[in-house]
């Protein structure tokens, strides 16, 4: 298995804007064993774009599943993802791999409906909410050249309340 | 070999006091780390990390011109200070109530009994004269749980300060 190198943040690579994957070939299939092992090897590791390892094409990865007591789909491969449908809005805070060493708000739409293709190129759609909604959001913002440091809002004054323990 | 200071800067605030600061600081061969810097009721305060190659005597010569100009209360300490080393915070605690003294030591007493780390805490009293009203965020890390944290906080609110509100949530951080 090999892992990929990941860049980061200032490389202006990560600015790149991604190009729609046309060939669903073996090459892509072997890409996409290296990207998840490269996932998986990071800290927290719950997604992952092509572009952080500096292929510029419109390929996610994307597991939740690791965080309790969610609404997911599991481990899954979005090629060529778009969302067509998104409700309601969320803040919460992010970290990125191409980011290290920094988290910060973020505010993002709570559900959203996607369309993807998978591995082989057949199309499925999802409902997603919550965790997996705020991680597909931040993975297509990589694709489109964006960080979730360039949609930071204040640490402070943090007026959108989500759970209330006490 | 440059060493980290910690400036602490503070003065009635007027238009131009970071940007003068800074600059002096800069043309001086100084290098910005982390900092802190909000206005407190009508002052405007610095805390800054900065990284120089001479010694505290000759960053206080650097700044002098500017904290005369500025009327600016300045103060020096030679820190162990390192860049990189963010802890990231697991709770988020807001309280507000009415305006009155011991909110900020008895609720964070508790919280530090019950193991709470601050990493963050900001507040303020809003309101009016008649009227004021303290509001307190802080963020931290739950060294013995949120849990617990959160029982002791319930504790409080019970025996002591029924009309105090108080929230708590986790920070979850999502890495990807």
């Amino acid at each position: 298995m090999s892992l990929l190198e990941i860049l980061t943040y200032p490389d202006p690579r990560l600015k790149t804007i991604s190009a729609p994957v046309t060939e669903f070939d073996a090459k892509l299939q072997a890409f996409l064993i290296d990207l998840e092992n490269t996932m998986r090897a990071g800290p927290g590791g719950v997604g992952i774009a092509a572009p952080q390892v500096g292929c510029f094409q419109r390929i996610v990865l994307l597991d939740v599943s690791s965080k309790p007591k969610i609404k997911h789909h599991g481990n899954l491969v979005l090629i060529n993802p778009e969302i067509t449908q998104w409700e309601g809005f969320e803040i919460g805070r992010e970290g990125c791999m191409s980011v290290p060493d920094y988290t910060g708000n973020v505010i993002r739409a709570q559900y959203l409906h996607l369309m993807a293709q998978d591995q082989h190129g057949v199309q499925h759609e999802y409902d997603m909410e919550g965790f997996e909604a705020r991680a597909i959001q931040h993975e297509l913002d990589h694709l489109d050249g964006l960080l979730f440091i360039d949609r930071l809002v204040s640490r402070r004054h943090d007026l959108f309340r989500r759970k209330v323990y006490v | 070999m440059s060493q980290w200071y910690m400036l602490t800067l503070v003065g009635k605030d007027q238009l131009g006091i970071v940007a003068k600061v800074t600059t002096a600081l800069y043309k001086s061969g100084c290098n910005l780390g982390e900092a802190s810097m909000l206005r407190l009721g009508g002052n405007f305060s610095i805390m800054l990390m900065v990284s120089y190659d001479n010694d505290k005597k000759q960053l206080y010569v650097l700044l002098e011109d500017v904290v005369r100009e500025l009327n600016l209360h300045l103060h020096i300490d030679a820190i162990e200070g390192h860049l990189h080393q963010h802890r990231d915070p697991e709770v988020r605690i807001t309280v507000h109530g009415a305006d009155r003294a011991g909110i900020v030591a008895q609720v964070t007493s508790v919280l530090t009994e019950a193991g709470l780390n601050i990493l963050d805490l900001e507040s303020d009293v809003g309101g009016n004269t008649d009227n004021p009203f303290y509001i307190m965020h802080i963020e931290g890390i739950a060294t013995q749980g949120i849990a617990l944290l959160s029982h002791a906080l319930q504790q409080l609110l019970a025996m002591q300060h029924p009309d105090l509100k108080v929230q708590l949530e986790p920070i979850e951080t999502l890495v990807m």
